[in-house]
């Protein structure tokens, strides 16, 4: 089969590629761009690792070809600190709040979490837990996954994060 | 996990799609959302030699208000329904079942137009599509046809769309101001395809219901509509024996799978459970 070229822009920065169409999005941005931060989890479109944003839409990367993505904006995990290195917001709350232990799930939770908060700056404990039902984590239950995105919208807004009574 | 090789295409018009798709027949599919086809790709259950993606095609898209119908371009996402103000206003049961479809990554991606023309029993929009009299634009090589939404679906994954032929539009009737509605849907999970599923939509008077449709999904090889129990509750107040009735009416059509979501007898009652709590719920809505 013949191979296609694509070009599309990855965390700011123009890339291209030669490849064969059936290339899925996430062996593209793993293999031929070496942005490993993108997982594979379970390869069937259930378990949310992969997830990246794709001009403005949270996608699972294992279920979109790379030739589907020509001439869009991506974003993964590699582009979410600040500029100077920093941790953005939900980085950093996912580090005060233990909102990971293993981590596996956690580019794609932040990846996502980022574009809920986009869309929804203050959203309540229901809707974070809604935003984030296409990803799958086994350690946490949550619970501390949940508090982090508060801790990040908190920030974000400029108000005191006030940790709930459990 | 990677799926057959095969060769890409992305056509700017709907005759560019269609002549591409006449041109290479039975060795090529229709790319939409690809949220159903390219999983099976990646198991190998689906191995097309070319894929015609739909995306460039900028006449497929968009959610437009035509008369007293809602028009939805085929290539319309879960997401966009979601986002939509004229659906919202005017037809707000659509976006009660897009929020139980899947999840919402998987809402960025899948199409309404992939959702209703794929013919999966497991899909949500169907049965709803046939309880809101919605009818289906279809074009093909010779030309294009409406087909009412009921009329469509013969099987599992077998509808009446012919070799060649996409469905381009959906046109959704405008439900009577005041209406009640409701998608009750049980599933294991999200992201899971229901256990069984109810869509009701319906007028009131009098506390008696004037009007009545039901659709039911995934208990059945198609989604159904459920006839004899609407009739059992319209010109009726829906008391418990009514209920109990409409149930009754509506599991007698049922006839689902045993599999992973349980057995023929436990989906064909909670099928009976999901229509009572959708006239419930859509009573208590109406005005």
């Amino acid at each position: 089969m013949a191979k296609t070229h694509v070009t599309m822009k990855v965390n700011g920065a123009e890339v291209e590629g030669l490849i064969e169409p059936r290339t899925l999005l996430v062996h593209f941005l793993r293999e031929n761009l070496q942005l490993t931060g993108t997982h594979i989890g379970c390869e069937t479109t259930h378990c949310g690792a992969c997830t990246v944003d794709l001009d403005g839409m949270s996608v699972k990367s294992c279920t979109v070809f790379a030739v589907q993505a020509e001439g869009a904006d991506i974003l993964t995990i590699e582009g979410v600190a600040h500029a100077d290195g920093t941790l953005s917001a939900l980085q950093e709350g996912f580090r005060m709040m233990h909102g990971l232990q293993c981590g596996f799930c956690t580019p794609g939770m932040i990846v996502r979490a980022q574009r809920l908060l986009q869309e929804n700056p203050s959203p309540d404990e229901a809707e974070i837990r809604m935003g984030i039902s296409g990803n799958i984590c086994r350690c946490t239950g949550y619970q501390n996954i949940v508090k982090a995105i508060q801790y990040a919208a908190a920030k974000i807004n400029g108000v005191e994060f006030q940790e709930a009574a459990e | 996990m990677i799926p057959g090789p095969f060769n890409y295409h992305r056509p700017a018009t709907v005759a560019d799609a269609i002549r591409l798709l006449a041109t290479y027949g039975d060795d090529a599919r229709p790319l939409a959302g690809g949220h159903s086809l390219i999983p099976m790709m990646k198991l190998r259950l689906a191995t097309p030699e070319h894929l015609v993606d739909l995306h460039g095609i900028g006449d497929l898209k968009g959610i437009r208000r035509d008369g007293n119908a809602i028009v939805i371009g085929a290539m319309a996402t879960q997401h966009d329904l979601l986002a939509s103000n004229d659906i919202t206003q005017a037809i707000p049961i659509l976006q009660e079942t897009a929020l139980l479809i899947a999840d919402p990554q998987i809402r960025y991606m899948g199409t309404i137009g992939g959702n209703v023309a794929n013919g999966d029993p497991g899909n949500d929009m169907p049965a709803l599509m046939m309880t809101l009299g919605a009818s289906y634009r279809l074009q093909g090589a010779t030309g294009s046809r409406e087909i009412a939404a009921k009329d469509f679906y013969q099987g599992a994954y077998f509808t009446a769309l012919a070799a060649g032929e996409i469905l381009t539009s959906i046109a959704v009737p405008i439900p009577a101001t005041g209406h009640g509605y409701a998608y009750e849907k049980l599933k294991r999970k999200v992201g899971d395809y229901a256990t069984a599923a109810a869509a009701v939509v319906l007028t009131m008077a009098h506390g008696k219901v004037a009007t009545c449709v039901i659709g039911l999904t995934n208990v059945a090889e198609t989604p159904l509509l459920a006839e004899a129990a609407a009739n059992a509750v319209i010109g009726m107040a829906l008391d418990a024996a009514t209920l109990q009735k409409a149930a009754a009416a509506a599991s007698a059509i049922m006839s689902p799978a045993a599999d992973s979501r349980g057995p023929v007898e436990y989906r064909k009652h909670v099928g009976g459970i999901m229509v009572m709590r959708a006239l419930t719920r859509a009573a208590a809505r109406a005005k």
